[in-house]
This record gives structure tokens, C-alpha cells and sequence, in this order.
């Protein structure tokens, strides 16, 4: 008898029907950047662990060290539906049910031998940068990490926009602890010395890039929208988000993606989903949170089988508001670095959040607020509740509120979330015929 | 001749009817007691009271509603699986039970509370809210600077609420009072932990929470009284073990889970009950720059707790180890609320540290409305059972 | 005639009601759900049919001068053999189920006694039912499964015993042979049968004679024609329904409120899975809705699951309750932890009724917190669903509403079990009327 066994399916991407430059682009980064990872015994590149909110790519590029991102890598296994089991890995190793799933799926992850997407084991990492920002679990998180890897750590505290604005005290203590400690673990992690004009190259590089993924985002403004902001805006934000940011190449996917998004506009196209282009847009949605990973494809069909298309969304923005304004400044590099890290979508305050959706609803003329709220992750999810009630009494416009989590296949009710999208979406349709019919 | 208000039954007492109050009858009396009084709310687990107190206001702690409290309002804005009490304390405050707060400070504890924060701006624009963040970063010249720069925006903010100025004089007058007052919490625990059936921890509790609510100087008196009274009234000692008690920082036990740890056998000889009074480890010094004195105090002696980093990992436990040898305890307790993310996270790290020195621990979750008593009395009941035969000659 | 009809595929029964033209309802049906969707939507539908059937014979009967002030006791003999007629019906194919069943290899050697024990059960079920549609006769449930059932068992085990047959064996024929029954789309043939009802009716001294026939005999030949069907509830996706032929049971609830009680502006419906508030605006359109999140407190299964812990029925815990002379305040909303904090209450000695009349009141205080989140109450305040029968949770949801929302009329509709279907049936006649 012989057992038939599963072969993993490659990470799902939004443009499996029709393959864009851009998308096989940032395929093969990922795909290299991994193989550089787990090629560190051959290559000799030092890593330095660090998370995706306010992350300091250029300044690590600065001492040729990689960047390994733990959600990026629980991402890709809640993805390909690895981190169901890492997380009970790490229950039975003691860690609560209650807590984070990006925390235990990388725990889990390295009680399993630590494998990258490629199969191949991740490297220690010579430095841990605890990078403290918007997120009071990243503490935890690199403590925990720390204790397995008996590894460098040092500590970056980003303070919280609490009264709903950065201050010059914020930045002076980021600045100082860029100075003091962050620049000088990074250069006793590597040999190498800092140099702050390659800083200032490399804030250039990610400006550039910047630019063109506002461009891309901003698309969606226009009816029908060429792209979803949500399902598809989250593969556009990869590369800035992550180990790219500073780098030709993610100038050069970004140029390839406003082109493509382009060429999109001028033929009136929707946006790319896994079945083809999107036909009828019959709801434009802002969406507040982040995705659920592991069954991400069959989430996102929901919407567009509905013809729901996401015009903007705040989890797109955790990585920086560059459709705000914000832009890395190679005229004041370590100050810039500051700016970036305080200004990212998890430090702002309930006020600014709710303002900043409020915005979004207005200018992408959407017609609703849904909130996928998560259960790992109380920073964006402790007050949700509160953001729903102000942005329908704002706007006018209905909310909803569907619960699942990012990488905890147990947290992940198909047919609850189904019926929750149909009732609203048929709530929506019934106010508009009201609303005609007066 | 025993003054019978001064008995620890009639101390307790008092101390109950403040812990049951959730109008705050006693803060609403301070505050209708003079004109343009004010009153300050703080949330776990630590906020400069001095300064609020050199403004001539009085630091109120909230520490959610308690086992009492029907939460109606508050659970319509958080999800289930968010811990209980930023629920109970916005209950508290849309049913007006909080209407004469005039300022609410959010310390940095977690991403709950700090949303918490936001969530009072919106719901209550006209009270003076701060989210109060400390530093992560240890060092004088950079976490210390950024400090006392937080802490003089907090000055300059009570100032405006307050239409007063905060002296230097004011703040070390203030300084002083609360260096009395850890004093005499100190005093209470070194007592509890010598002889620990003396001071029940149930009562040592109710003290510490009617520090939450009663001004400084009232709260030192109780706290001089208690303690002579304990001295005066000798108790029965039992064979119970002695253990640390541990992650209930912030959400509180109901008041019958600490009676439920005492009876099934268990002396409890150290806690991280109401930290805000235990925070600063010894007295912050009067002379120089109050700010400064407050922010090296901070930075250099005050309390390890799972909200606070860690930045050296060799430390990560050691606070915890420390506590449990100085104190004699036997094992620790690890009591967490549900979905307290710090203390969760915290606790395999400290479990670990634990078993590198042989401290036995079990560990369960609570919320503050917990009912079922039962599988605590049974887990405490087993491990003080346990402790007792290992440490059998 | 023209039939708009609005099914309700809720978790434990399935509902359906038939409107006509003019919005009025003719008639409703109800069924238990079974693991059969498509069949529970058929019964349930056929059922409202036959429902319908009879406010089309009174509407015709109405006018019979020799029935004057006899016609409720008329219709109500018709329906009473109506319904035999049809539990005979069942109960054939019951038998005849059964027998299929009790043959083959298992058997083996018993198929004779079995058969023979089996006939002899139906014969007496059969005689039984004479007893159980006789005038005035009380059933405890309209559901065959429920009537047939609890006999089948009674006379089936001393019969089983004399013939040294095993009883297992025989349950196990029962329960296989009850699922296939319940399962078979019902005949269509209802004329047949309200004919032979008729005729009973007539003979058993209905002694209007012709008076009566014609009228009735006219009401049977007006065609009902499914004009438009509208699928919802929990088990809707699962009807092979075309899209727009599906509705949500938010919209449903929401605008079936709204005919009941044209002043609803807040619904709370708690059934047995879910616990819904909805806000309606003045013509019963969905303004915003909340459910209870992944968590069931707070649903109809909460009590369900206290109910299976005290070893109680489900509809003996409000009277219990309404006996408290105190409400105890049960904190775990968890139902999971509810049965521990039961167990612990009734070890401290507190009371069944004590304890119960707080777990009415815990589950209310979870729906409070749903209602606040969707926008808190307006008036008038609907309360619908399986809860809604239950005067311990109504008792405690008057005392709430008052205390948080004042004065506000509270409507319970003692059909309120049908507000999703009712909806649903306006839609279908929107959809073609519109």
C-alpha cells in the first residue's frame, strides 16, 4: 500500500492566472533573499533579527548584515498551513492559548528545527534588534527569543503617539538610542564600521520606491479601483515592508508594479485576483486589521465572489503612512529613522486611527468599515469596537465586524465569517435601494 | 485599654467598605471637601502619584470593577477574547461612576490599556487623559533624559488642569509623604513574610487597595495602625507552606481566590499586588532635582515586573528568585488573568529561571469575576500538600 | 393564487411562512432540522401549505350559514383527522421502512420473529392513534419523529421480551428506518387527504352535509402557486437555491420584526446558536447588526448546556427559575465555565432556582452587551427567538431594558419563533411585486 503524501503548495500568490513582471519579481527576491539566509555558513552575511513595524532595513544594510523578519516568517507558514502545528509545538512547550500566534508559530518554528520556505534550516542570528514599536508583545517576543538563542540583543524604544502626535522628546530618545546603543551593537555584531553616507544612499534608494507604491495605493481612489488594497495591497507592500526597503531592487518592483497598475487604469481593468480579473465592483470597502493567513484564499474569494473590492486599508499602512506624507530623508538620516519608527499605523493612537479611517472613507469613496478583527494581536485589536461606532457616526456608512486570527488555523470559522460578509453586504445593497427609492 | 476602632477587625473593616465602593464615595468626598479639587485616576501599574499630589490633587487607582461589577456597556467594546478589565473600567465610566475624575493617566503596561487610553479621549473629551510612558531604556543619559522630559509634560499637564503651579518644594513635600508611605508598605510585608499569620494576606490586600483611594496621609495612619494592631493581637500560627504570588499586577483576583490560596494551606510571604506602592524599591532622595530624583529611582531601583524589559538575560528571573529567597517561600504561584499578554508571555521565562534554582510553581489563570473557587482550592491545596513532603526531613 | 414564501433553516427547527398578495399571511409550517436540509425545507414548506390550506377553508366556511358559530369546532375536528389521516400515512412508511430494514444477513434466523414483533407494533400504534387524534386528546409534539418515537419504544420492549428478541436489535431497525422517513421529501398529495378528513369529519357528525362540502370542497380546488421562494437562516447556503433567492437572517429577522410590530426599531433575537441585535429603521430595513462573537455565550445553546448539567429539560429551567427568592450572580458567561461554577454553587449549597435565576440573568447581560454594541435599544424593543418562551430570561431582560434604556414597550410575539421566515416571505414578494 503506498501513502499518497501532500506536496506543500508554493506560497499562494494574487496572480497565479496571469503573472506580472512585478509578481514573479518579487517572488525571485523572496526566494533569494531566503536562500541567502540559510546560505549564511557558505556566504558569510552576519543576520540580525528584527520585526516589520518601524524595521531599520537601511540601517542594517549599512553593515552588510541580513535581515530575518520572525512574522514574515510565521506568514509564510501560516500560508502554507505549517503554523497550525508549530503553535500547539509551543502550547505543549508551555505557552498559553491566550497569547499571540505570530509569537508561538515562531517559537513552534524553532522547536522544529527552524526551516526556512526553502527547506532549509534559518541561521542564529548574530543580533537581535528589538525593535519596541507599536506592538507591547515585540518585548516579549525577542525575551523569549533571546533566551533560545543566548544571542546580542539590543533594544530600540519607540514611545507611543499617546496625545496623537510625535513630540521632540520622542525622537531625541530614538535618536540617542540610534546613536548610543543600536549603531554600536550593529557594528560590534559585524566588524563593520557605520558609515552614515551609505545611510543617506541607501534613504534615497527607499524615497524612490516610496513614491511609486503611494502612487499604486492611490489608485484605488478611481471607480472601477485597479487594484484591492487589502488582498492584493498586501503583496505590494512585501519588499518596503521588509528586507528590501533602501534597495534597487525594490525600486525597481515598484516601478514595474505602477506600471502595471498603469496599464490597468488606462484599459478600466479591476483588480488581479487568484481567478482571473475582478468583473464587477458592487462594494468598496476601507478595511481596518490585519489578514488571516491561513486560509487567505479562501478569505479573499469571499469578497470578491461578492464583488468586493478593499479601496484602502490601515494593515497596509504598518509599515509606514507614506500615502500621508511620510518619506525616508537622506538630508537627516537618524532623525528620518526616528520619524519612520513613530510614525507607523500600530503607534498611533485610537484618535488618529479612527481619524486617518474616517479619511480613507472619504477619499476612496467607500462604502463601508469592516474590521477583521484579530485575537492575537491587542494592538490593533483592543478598541476596534470603539473605531467601528465613531466611523459609522462619523460617515454615515455601516460597519462590520468579522473575528478571525492571523496564523492560528483554530481561529478560523469559514462559515461564521461567510455569513457575517453576506448579511452585511445585502444590509449594504438594501440601504441603497432605499436610498434611490426616496 | 485597645481603642476598638484600631482593632485589625475594625481596621479590615474600613478597609473593605473602601474596596466595595464602586462609587468612590470616599474620593467624592475629598473632592466636594474643597473647592477646585481634583481628582486624578491611574490605572496598573505605575504612575508618579507625587506629582499629582504636589498638585494638590488626589491619585486615584482604578483597578477595574471587580467581582460585583455587571458589565454591560464596557464588554460592548471589546472582544472575548480580551481580558476583563479594561470592560469593568469603561462600565465604570459610562455609567458615570467616574464623573468627578477630572484626569486619567494610562501607564505603559500593555497594548489593552494603552488603547484603553484612546478609548477615553474619544468617549470623555473633557477629562485630561495621558497615556504615561516610561522608558525601556535604563541608561541616565538616554532613557533617564527622555524621562524626565515625560515627566515634566506631566507637570506642566496637572498644572493646566489645575490652574496651579507644582513647586520643587511641593514635589519633594510630596516625595516625602510617599517615601513614608512605601516605608510602612515595606514594614507591613517584612511583617507578613516573618510571620505571615499575623498579617492574613486578604487583610494586607484591603490595605494595599485602600491606598488606592484614601489621600497619602490617611492611607500611612491606616497602615500605622494596622500595624500596631497586629503586634498587639497575637494570631494562631498554622503549618501552612510559604509562597510568592505572582502576575497579578494588573487585573485583580477576586478578593475569595487570595482566601481560597490561604485556606488550602499556602502563607503568602510576597506579591505584586498594586505595584504603584511598591514600585520605587527604597526612598527616593529629597535633595537636588525632584524630576531627576524620580526618573534615577525609576531607572536604577524600582521593581521587576513582566511589563517592565529585561536588558540583560542573565537578570530575566532573577527579581522573582531574589523575592522567594529573601523571603523563605517555598514555591511560587503563578496567578494570571486570561489574556494578560505580559503576564503569559512572561511566565515560561520565569518558570524556567524557577527551575535553575529547584523553586517548585504551578500557575492558573482568573479573571476578576472568577467564581469557581474550586480548582484553585485544589491546585494550591495539592502543591502546599507537596511542598510540605518534599521538605519533610 | 399567488404564494410568497419565506423558509427559515434555523439549527434546531426550520420554519416556513406562506403570504399572499396582499401581504397577509396564510399559513406556517415548522419541522425539526434535520442533517437533511432540502427535506426539513420541504416539510417544513409543505406544512405551511397545509397551514395555509385552512385559513383558505375558514376564509370559505366563513360564509356557511349552517356553521355559524361552529366554525372553529368544525375546522378544528377537520385538522384533527386531517392529521391522522397523515400520521398513518407516515406511519406505513414507517413500517414499511422498518421491515425493509429487519431484513438481511444481520438477521439471520430472527427475520421472522422480527417481522412478526414488528407488525404487531404497528397494529397497536395504529389502534393507539385513534386514542391520540381523539377530540380533545393533548399531544406533546406535532413532529412525527417525537409522536411515534416514544410509543414505538413503550410497546416495543415488553413485546421484544416475550418473543426473546433483543431490544437493541429492534432500535436499532427503529432508529435506522426513522432517519429514512424523515428524510423522504413528503408526498405531494395533500387533496387526497384533506378529502378523507372531510369525509370523516362529515361522517363523524359534522352533520352540515353539503353545506359544508361545497365551500370546502372550493377552498381545496384554489390553486397555491409558489410564486416566489426566499431561502435564510443558519442552513441557508446549503439550499440548492439560486443566489437571489437567499437572504440574510439579519435582513430576515430585521424586517419580519418590523410586519409584527411596525414600530420596531431594535430586535434581539437569541436562538440556539447565535444571539443577534439588529437596528431597523421605520420600514424594517437593517440600519446595523451585531452577533455574538466566536464565544456562545449568551446563546440559547448556553442554557442548553446548563439544562444537560442539572440533568433538566430545557423548557423546566424558566419556571424553576421564576421560584428563586434570590438571583445569584453567576459571573462565567463562559459556557464552558458556567458548569464549573454551577457545580461549585451547588457544593456551597446555594439553590437550584437561586443559581438558575442568575444564569437567566448572565445570559441577558450577555445579549445587553450585544445590543449595546449594535447601538443599544430603541423603542419599540422586539425580543424574538427560542428564548423569547422562556419567562425567567424575559423577566430579567424587562428588568434590564428598564434600567438602561427606561421606559421602552417590549414586544414578544408568541410566533415570534417565525420572524425570520416572515421575513423572508415579504422579501419573496417584493422580489416579484417590486
Amino acid at each position: 500500500m503506498t501513502v499518497k503524501i501532500p506536496t506543500p503548495s508554493a506560497p499562494p500568490s494574487p496572480h497565479e492566472a496571469v503573472k506580472e513582471a512585478s509578481m514573479l519579481k518579487q517572488k525571485e527576491m523572496i526566494a533569494r533573499n531566503y536562500e541567502l539566509l540559510t546560505g549564511t555558513a557558505e556566504n558569510g552575511r552576519k543576520v540580525v533579527s528584527t520585526f516589520v513595524p518601524g524595521n531599520l532595513n537601511e540601517l542594517v544594510m549599512c553593515f552588510d548584515m541580513l535581515n530575518n523578519l520572525p512574522e514574515i516568517n510565521a506568514i509564510q507558514n501560516g500560508m502554507k498551513k505549517l503554523s497550525g502545528g508549530y503553535i500547539e509545538e509551543a502550547e505543549k512547550r508551555g505557552h498559553s492559548e491566550d497569547v499571540c500566534t505570530y509569537v508561538k508559530a515562531d517559537l513552534g518554528m524553532m522547536a522544529k528545527g527552524n526551516l526556512a520556505p526553502n527547506g532549509k534550516p534559518l541561521p542564529r542570528p548574530d543580533l537581535l534588534l528589538l525593535s519596541y514599536t507599536g506592538c507591547f508583545t515585540f518585548m516579549k517576543w525577542f525575551e523569549l527569543l533571546r533566551e533560545q538563542y543566548k544571542c546580542p540583543t539590543v533594544m530600540l524604544h519607540v514611545p507611543y503617539q499617546g496625545d496623537g502626535h510625535a513630540t521632540q522628546n520622542m525622537r531625541d530618545y530614538i535618536v540617542k538610542q540610534l546613536k548610543d546603543e543600536v549603531i554600536p551593537a550593529l557594528e560590534r555584531a559585524s566588524g563593520v564600521k557605520f558609515d552614515i553616507d551609505r545611510l543617506r544612499e541607501y534613504l534615497r534608494e527607499s524615497a524612490r520606491a516610496e513614491d511609486d507604491l503611494v502612487r499604486v495605493l492611490e489608485s484605488a481612489k478611481r471607480k472601477p479601483s485597479p487594484i484591492d488594497a487589502y488582498f492584493g495591497g498586501v503583496f505590494y507592500i512585501g519588499p518596503i515592508f521588509t528586507a528590501f526597503r533602501g534597495t534597487p531592487d525594490a525600486t525597481e518592483y515598484y516601478r514595474l508594479l505602477r506600471a502595471e497598475v498603469d496599464e490597468r487604469v488606462r484599459r478600466g481593468l479591476g483588480p488581479v485576483t487568484p481567478e482571473g480579473d475582478m468583473k464587477s465592483q458592487r462594494y468598496r470597502l476601507v478595511v481596518e486589521g490585519p489578514p488571516n493567513w491561513t486560509s487567505f484564499r479562501e478569505f479573499w474569494k469571499m469578497f470578491y465572489d461578492e464583488g468586493a473590492v478593499v479601496v484602502a486599508s490601515s494593515y497596509t499602512k504598518v509599515g509606514g503612512l507614506y500615502d500621508r506624507g511620510f518619506r525616508h530623508d537622506p538630508d537627516h538620516p537618524l532623525e528620518s529613522l526616528a520619524d519612520y519608527c513613530l510614525g507607523v499605523y500600530t503607534n498611533h493612537n485610537l484618535p488618529q486611527r479612527v481619524a486617518l479611517l474616517e479619511q480613507y472613507m472619504r477619499e476612496y469613496e467607500a462604502d463601508g468599515l469592516l474590521i477583521n478583527s484579530i485575537k492575537s494581536c491587542n494592538s490593533f485589536s483592543a478598541g476596534q469596537l470603539m473605531i467601528m461606532r465613531e466611523i459609522e457616526k462619523r460617515t454615515g456608512k455601516p460597519g462590520a465586524f468579522i473575528e478571525t486570527d492571523l496564523v492560528d488555523p483554530r481561529y478560523f470559522s469559514a462559515a461564521n465569517v461567510k455569513n457575517r460578509l453576506e448579511s452585511y453586504f445585502q444590509m449594504i445593497d438594501q440601504k441603497r435601494q432605499t436610498a434611490t427609492a426616496a | 485599654m485597645i481603642d476598638t476602632n484600631k482593632t485589625t477587625a475594625a481596621i479590615v473593616a474600613r478597609c473593605q467598605e473602601l474596596f466595595d465602593d464602586l462609587e468612590f464615595g470616599s474620593a467624592r468626598e475629598w473632592k466636594e471637601a474643597g473647592p477646585n479639587r481634583r481628582v486624578v485616576a491611574y490605572m496598573p501599574i505605575y504612575v508618579p502619584r507625587e506629582l499629582i499630589h504636589a498638585a494638590g490633587m488626589l491619585p486615584l487607582g482604578i483597578l477595574g470593577g471587580g467581582e460585583n461589577l455587571e458589565v454591560i456597556h464596557g464588554d460592548a467594546y471589546y472582544q472575548s477574547y480580551i481580558c476583563r478589565i479594561p470592560r469593568s473600567t469603561l462600565e465604570l465610566g459610562v455609567t458615570g461612576r467616574l464623573d468627578f475624575v477630572d484626569g486619567f493617566l494610562f501607564p505603559s503596561i500593555c497594548d489593552v490599556i494603552r488603547n484603553l487610553s484612546g478609548i477615553w479621549k474619544l468617549l470623555f473629551p473633557k477629562v485630561y487623559v495621558r497615556y504615561f510612558d516610561v522608558p525601556q531604556n535604563f541608561d541616565d543619559e538616554i532613557g533617564g533624559r527622555y524621562y524626565v522630559q515625560e515627566l515634566t509634560e506631566l507637570r506642566e499637564g496637572l498644572e493646566r488642569l489645575g490652574g496651579v503651579r507644582v513647586t520643587d518644594e511641593a514635589l519633594r513635600a510630596s516625595t516625602a509623604l510617599y517615601n513614608e508611605n512605601r516605608r510602612l508598605i515595606r514594614e507591613l510585608y517584612a511583617v507578613r513574610a516573618e510571620a505571615p499569620w499575623l498579617a492574613p494576606t486578604s487583610e494586607v490586600y484591603l490595605l494595599l487597595r485602600a491606598g488606592m483611594v484614601l489621600p497619602v496621609e490617611e492611607h500611612s495612619q491606616l497602615l500605622r495602625d494596622y500595624l500596631a494592631a497586629v503586634r498587639a493581637a497575637p494570631r494562631p500560627r498554622r503549618d501552612n507552606c510559604r509562597v510568592v504570588l505572582n502576575g497579578v499586577f494588573c487585573e485583580q483576583p477576586p478578593l475569595n481566590l487570595i482566601k481560597a490560596i490561604e485556606m488550602s494551606g499556602c502563607y503568602v510571604v510576597d506579591d505584586d499586588f498594586t505595584l504603584v506602592n511598591r514600585w520605587l524599591l527604597d526612598d527616593v532622595p529629597l535633595a537636588g532635582d525632584p524630576l531627576r530624583n524620580l526618573a534615577s529611582a525609576f531607572l536604577h531601583r524600582s521593581a521587576e515586573t513582566s511589563a517592565k524589559y529585561q536588558p540583560d538575560e542573565a537578570k530575566k528571573g532573577k527579581f522573582l528568585v531574589d523575592s522567594v529567597r529573601s523571603n523563605g517561600a517555598e514555591g511560587v504561584i503563578f496567578a494570571a488573568p486570561s489574556f494578560c499578554d505580559p503576564a503569559l508571555l512572561d511566565r515560561p521565562m520565569l518558570e524556567s529561571a524557577l527551575d535553575r534554582v529547584d523553586v517548585p510553581h504551578i500557575g492558573f489563570k482568573y479573571a476578576e469575576n472568577s467564581a469557581q473557587m474550586q480548582p484553585v482550592r485544589e491546585q494550591a491545596g495539592t502543591f502546599a500538600d507537596s511542598i510540605k513532603l518534599w521538605s519533610a526531613p | 393564487m399567488n404564494c410568497y414564501i419565506g423558509i427559515d433553516l434555523g439549527s434546531t427547527t426550520t420554519k416556513s411562512v406562506v403570504m399572499d398578495d396582499g401581504g397577509q399571511v396564510l399559513g406556517r409550517g415548522i419541522t425539526n432540522s434535520r442533517s437533511n436540509y432540502d427535506t426539513a425545507a420541504a416539510v417544513s414548506k409543505q406544512e405551511a401549505l397545509i397551514d395555509a390550506r385552512f385559513t383558505l377553508l375558514r376564509r370559505g366556511l366563513e360564509g356557511a350559514p349552517s356553521l355559524k358559530g361552529k366554525v372553529d369546532a368544525f375546522l378544528g375536528d377537520l385538522e384533527r383527522h386531517f392529521r391522522h389521516v397523515q400520521f398513518l400515512e407516515q406511519l406505513d412508511d414507517l413500517e414499511q421502512t422498518a421491515r425493509r430494514n429487519g431484513r438481511g444477513l444481520r438477521f439471520a434466523g430472527q427475520e421472522q420473529a422480527l417481522g412478526e414483533a414488528l407488525g404487531e407494533v404497528f397494529r397497536r400504534l395504529r389502534e393507539e392513534s385513534e386514542a391520540l387524534f381523539a377530540p380533545g386528546a393533548r399531544r406533546r409534539s406535532d413532529f412525527f419523529r417525537d409522536i411515534a418515537g416514544s410509543r414505538f419504544m413503550a410497546l416495543a420492549e415488553p413485546l421484544c421480551k416475550e418473543a426473546g428478541l433483543s431490544f437493541d436489535l429492534m432500535l436499532n431497525v427503529y432508529d435506522k428506518s426513522i432517519i429514512e422517513v424523515e428524510n423522504r421529501p413528503p408526498s405531494g398529495a395533500m387533496q387526497g387527504k384533506f378529502l378523507r378528513a372531510l369525509e370523516l369529519a362529515l361522517g363523524a357528525g359534522g352533520g352540515a352535509g353539503d353545506a359544508v362540502a361545497h365551500p370546502v370542497r372550493a377552498a381545496l380546488e384554489i390553486p397555491l402557486e409558489e410564486a416566489y421562494v426566499v431561502g435564510t437562516g443558519y442552513g441557508r447556503v446549503r439550499l440548492p437555491f439560486p443566489k437571489e433567492h437567499i437572504r440574510s437572517e439579519i435582513l430576515c429577522h430585521g424586517l419580519g420584526a418590523h410586519i409584527m410590530y411596525d414600530g420596531t426599531r431594535t430586535v434581539l433575537d437569541i436562538g440556539g446558536q447565535d444571539t443577534k441585535a439588529i437596528q431597523v429603521d421605520k420600514e424594517g430595513i437593517v440600519e446595523n447588526f451585531q452577533m455574538n462573537d466566536r464565544c456562545a455565550a449568551g446563546t440559547g445553546r448556553y442554557l442548553g448546556y446548563v439544562a444537560d448539567e442539572m440533568k433538566m429539560g430545557l423548557h423546566e429551567l424558566g419556571p424553576l427559575a421564576m421560584k428563586a427568592t434570590k438571583t445569584l450572580r453567576i459571573n462565567s458567561t463562559c459556557t464552558v465555565f458556567a458548569g464549573a461554577e454551577l457545580r461549585d454553587r451547588l457544593a456551597l449549597g446555594d439553590k437550584r432556582e437561586d443559581i438558575l435565576a442568575g444564569l437567566h440573568r448572565a445570559i441577558i447581560l450577555r445579549a445587553m452587551s450585544i445590543i449595546s454594541r449594535s447601538g443599544g435599544i430603541r423603542d419599540q424593543f422586539t425580543f424574538t427567538g427560542g428564548v423569547a418562551k422562556n419567562e425567567a430570561a424575559v423577566r430579567e431582560l424587562r428588568k434590564l431594558v428598564k434600567e438602561n434604556y427606561g421606559d421602552v414597550t417590549i414586544n414578544i410575539n408568541p410566533d415570534s419563533i417565525y420572524t425570520g421566515a416572515l421575513g423572508g416571505a415579504a422579501f419573496a414578494r417584493r422580489a416579484v411585486q417590486a
